[in-house]
């Protein structure tokens, strides 16, 4: 058996906690059981933990004055032999339009995966796919669950820009661009969700752990969306589902 | 209300305090100064709590006229201020009058000076930090015409740190402190010891999200799966670049973690120009 979680400093101000390279859902559960008993803890500072797909990382807002008795106090914390598996979670609904106007590399998907635009919608739309966390930009969401028959490669050549809200597959990953920015994933639609507001705290609805679902909207309602979005009138749909 | 104007706004500038915190798991960069020691000991001479945010100034200084009386002081990096055409010194306090201009000159040492006020900048908290970013704050850059709010009340005598000792050799040293990183020991026995005898010059494309540098690593390093990364992380990409992350960077990252800077080994690059060249000093993390 390996030794993990394996705990390290990361400098002088976070502590890193390694939990092996496996991407999956009960790697998933045991980070996430961790994180939130971290965040119950007493620290003598303030700090904050964040998840990854395989990690957690404690950060101190000052310098950790006795790292050899913080990491004794972890490692003790960190010995739960049974953790339970996750059942209680929400999903969100977000919505999405596949209209042409948006799913600039439809098209394009279609040829490379010979799959029918429908067909691709349809893929894309079944899932219910899981938040593993939040990272790269504010807001963006890392996501697992994409179908395999809609994996495809990123552009040759990044577009120099593109708009927020674009709902994009880049590989074996799907997501949705928080914000306009520069982009290689090829775009399948765009939602008229605002996925991170700066004036709103917390600033994201999302977090590590969620689950969403794709739900493809026509042209017409997602104005309507968009319109309600941008004078705060927009309810986000979600189910509680309990195990 | 106190304010001061920027006449002229210099290179690049902005309000930065001790940066965001709990909203990294939005995916929200920390932010904050660059030169935490700068930071401190400037709040400490005037008086002020440490957290309190101050003007960071990137070699070229801005030129300020005040609306009302202040104390300021100015650490970090020498740029030459001068009150009213006056030179005045680094590291204690300044007495300002209403309608008083800060103007600065030549750069002597150092990269980024710091412009302390006692009471501190008023400017608007966005997300629990008075910290500028592109994207969170409305702005990210001091502009010229722009008017910056300041506390200018409880004018007694403030209590002057005058006996303060500073350490700035780190201003001047071209050591820069680092620790193993995460995939540290997925560098070769030659990579590593090439690491640490060669001379990287700090690229121009250097900014507060990250130093970079003319020379390269070659390696045939894996990507690794998404993982967190913090100010200082030394990332090395598959052509050989390395990229230390600093105080504006992401969240996480997928370039192999091969070292990571110690606080004052951030605080001493940040005070590097392009073009200057630095070494890569190796830090053990005490053992555990």
């Amino acid at each position: 058996m390996t030794d993990y979680p394996k705990i390290t400093p990361l400098g002088d101000r976070s502590i890193l906690i390694d939990f092996g390279d496996k991407i999956n859902d009960e790697t998933l559960d045991k980070v996430l059981f961790y994180k939130q008993k971290l965040e119950n803890e007493k620290f003598k500072q303030r700090v904050e933990v964040i998840n990854t797909y395989n990690s957690l990382l404690i950060s101190y807002m000052f310098t950790i004055e006795d790292v050899y008795s913080e990491f004794l106090r972890l490692k003790d914390l960190l010995t739960e032999a049974n953790i339970p598996k996750k059942t209680n979670y929400r999903i969100f609904h977000i919505p999405v339009c596949y209209d042409e106007e948006f799913g600039l590399d439809l098209e394009h998907i279609s040829r490379q995966k010979n799959l029918s635009i429908n067909r691709i919608i349809e893929l894309h739309t079944v899932p219910i796919y899981q938040v593993y966390f939040i990272g790269f930009l504010p807001g963006f969401l890392y996501l697992g669950g994409l179908d395999s028959r809609l994996q495809i490669s990123r552009k040759e050549t990044p577009r120099r820009s593109v708009e927020k809200g674009s709902v994009g597959i880049g590989e074996n990953q799907t997501g949705i661009y928080p914000k306009n920015s520069p982009g290689g994933w090829q775009i399948l639609g765009r939602s008229p969700l605002q996925l991170f507001d700066k004036n709103e705290d917390p600033p994201c609805p999302f977090s590590a752990g969620d689950k969403i679902k794709f739900e493809a909207v026509s042209r017409e309602d997602y104005d309507r969306i968009e319109q309600d979005v941008n004078e705060g009138n927009y309810q986000l749909k979600f189910e509680d589902h309990h195990g | 209300m106190a304010e001061i104007e920027v006449l002229q706004p210099g290179l690049f500038s902005s309000i930065q305090d001790l940066g965001r915190f709990g909203y990294q798991k939005f995916g929200v960069p920390h932010s904050g100064v660059m030169d935490r020691y700068s930071m401190r000991i400037c709040n400490m001479i005037l008086g002020n709590p440490q957290e309190t945010a101050v003007m960071e100034i990137t070699m070229q200084g801005p030129e300020l006229k005040f609306s009302a009386s202040a104390y300021i002081c100015i650490c970090g990096a020498d740029i030459s201020p001068k009150v009213n055409s006056e030179e005045i010194p680094q590291d204690e306090i300044i007495e300002i009058k209403a309608g008083d201009i800060l103007k600065f000159g030549g750069l002597r040492n150092g990269f980024r000076a710091y412009l302390g006020i006692r009471g501190g900048f008023t400017t608007k908290e966005v997300l629990g930090s008075k910290s500028w970013y592109e994207g969170i704050t409305d702005e990210f850059r001091l502009k010229k015409g722009m008017l910056l709010e300041y506390d200018n009340r409880d004018f007694k005598d403030p209590d002057t740190f005058s006996a303060l000792k500073t350490e700035l050799d780190y201003l001047d040293s071209r050591e820069i402190e680092v620790y193993p990183g995460p995939e540290f020991e997925k560098l070769s026995p030659n990579q590593k010891e090439e690491f640490f005898n060669t001379d990287y010059t700090l690229d121009q494309s250097s900014n507060r999200m990250a130093v970079q540098f003319n020379q390269e690593l070659p390696n045939d390093l894996e990507p690794i799966i998404t993982a967190p990364v913090v100010p200082g992380t030394v990332q090395l990409t598959p052509s050989g670049k390395l990229i230390a992350l600093m105080r504006d960077c992401q969240t996480t990252g997928g370039y192999p973690r091969i070292l990571q800077l110690s606080e004052k080994g951030i605080e001493t690059i940040a005070q590097k120009r392009p073009g200057e060249n630095i070494r890569f000093q190796k830090k053990e993390y005490p053992q555990l």
